[in-house]
């Protein structure tokens, strides 16, 4: 395990440290949202009942951006032998980078949704539950993403392919993560249909990641 | 180099190669390979490019999957050893990262093969290698030759008995590939045993050279 932890603690440090996905992911994220909330205008009203599809859209869109290095920054310069020699399965490898993504993507994500959620004059009362639906529903992003970027390390600029092979797979997240923002009842969100659905989606792709992804990385490191 | 001397510890490793075939992408680059390779011994694979002395290292290393036949690692008493516990691969790509500093990727190695006691290991790794004075360089920042030195010092920081390395003095200059010979044969002697493929010209006189042909 102590190499798991290091796979996962130094995709941490790399991802915060200066011209690391974490910085990119967050401006991009940043820049999508005030781009919509220039495209709407001055109608306050309008920009409130799109803001929660515009933050996970934005979200969806963020977490694309950084997809294709999962693994291939390790293919490139050869650390991926290394790592790929010392976990006890591929499917392991495949959740420790699916958790390193997550923790430089989307814990940032979420971290600063509040602000996006002003940004947006996304309703008070609707925060926790958009930050809630977020931190149950994004885990999947990344392990589904982490099963496109194990089909395509090995290709040159594979991050169209890995966009158009994931996106799909991403819709529901999507629909019932915007679903969950929009219901915005404190009291029983945790139990909302649309965040238990994202919670099931999200140990779904638990399961299946580590075996598909697993397959595609040795299916590429052969 | 420096005149620090890291410690191994005493090794006893056999590996026994029958009938291997292997390949990459549904090409087959080697065939019936029989290999008996004891303790201290060093072979040398030589071969034109696309031979297959690279995939055969992958293959040893276990990290491409052979086509048929067998690797046999086995320690003291014959007991079985998988290549994830037994072998250290050196590819020819070093296997740093760029944004992180030498001791920062020697102390990734470290964590990731479960070293103890690592940092006394990295100072001394890098002092018998010439890289004390970069340890908190960038590894963006040093020469290709530097970037070789500090990829095979995992070979002393990682204490394992087999070692698999793919052209391991490319970039380097003389003095730098006489110490990696060094270095070899220094494992050699405390019983660990040394895979070879490479094109150059290396000082180990007790090398056993093993050509392989193209398919």
């Amino acid at each position: 395990m102590n190499a798991i932890w290091a796979i996962i603690g130094r995709d941490v440090r790399l991802g915060f440290a200066g011209g690391g996905g974490a910085s990119q992911t967050l401006i991009f994220f940043g820049l999508t949202l005030v781009l919509f909330a220039l495209a709407v205008g001055p109608d306050q009203q309008a920009l409130a009942s799109i803001s929660g599809p515009v933050i996970w859209t934005s979200v969806l869109l963020a977490k694309f951006l950084s997809l294709d290095r999962v693994f291939q920054s390790d293919f490139e310069d050869g650390s991926l032998d290394l790592i790929v020699q010392r976990t006890p399965t591929l499917g392991v490898l495949v959740i420790a980078k699916a958790t390193a993504h997550w923790l430089t993507t989307s814990a940032l994500l979420i971290v600063f949704s509040p602000i996006a959620a002003i940004l947006l004059n996304l309703s008070s009362d609707r925060y926790i539950a958009l930050a809630l639906s977020l931190a149950v529903g994004t885990p999947a992003l990344s392990l589904i993403g982490t099963i496109g970027a194990a089909l395509t390390f090995p290709m040159r600029r594979a991050s169209a392919l890995t966009t158009i092979l994931v996106g799909p797979l991403y819709a529901p997240s999507l629909i019932f993560g915007v679903a969950a923002t929009a219901s915005g009842q404190p009291n029983d969100i945790l139990f909302s249909p649309a965040i238990l659905f994202l919670g099931a989606s999200s140990l779904m792709a638990l399961v299946v990641a580590p075996l598909a992804g697993g397959m595609a990385l040795r299916l590429n490191m052969n | 180099m420096g005149e620090t001397i890291v410690q191994s510890s005493q090794h006893h490793v056999t590996l026994s190669i029958k009938d291997l075939c292997g390949g990459r992408s549904n090409t087959l680059a080697f065939s019936n390979v029989n290999l008996e390779i004891k303790s201290g011994e060093v072979v040398v694979l030589r071969g034109a490019n696309g031979a297959g002395k690279t995939t055969l290292l992958r293959t040893l290393a276990g990290l491409t999957r052979a086509v048929s036949g067998h690797v046999d690692i086995k320690g003291k008493a014959n007991t079985p050893l998988t290549a994830s516990d037994s072998a250290l691969f050196a590819g020819h790509l070093d296997g740093l990262k760029s944004g992180l500093s030498a001791k920062e990727n020697a102390v990734f190695w470290s964590k990731l093969y479960g070293v103890d006691n690592f940092e006394n290991r990295i100072i001394s790794a890098f002092a018998e290698l010439g890289l004390s004075d970069y340890t908190d360089r960038p590894a963006s920042t040093l020469s290709a030759g530097q970037r070789r030195r500090l990829g095979l010092a995992r070979l002393l920081i990682v204490d394992r008995p087999l070692w698999l390395l793919d052209e391991p003095t490319a970039s380097m200059d003389a003095e730098a590939s006489q110490k990696v010979c060094e270095i070899i044969e220094r494992h050699c002697v405390s019983g660990g045993l040394v895979v070879i493929a490479t094109h150059d010209k290396l000082d180990i006189p007790s090398a056993r050279i093993v050509s392989l042909s193209s398919q």
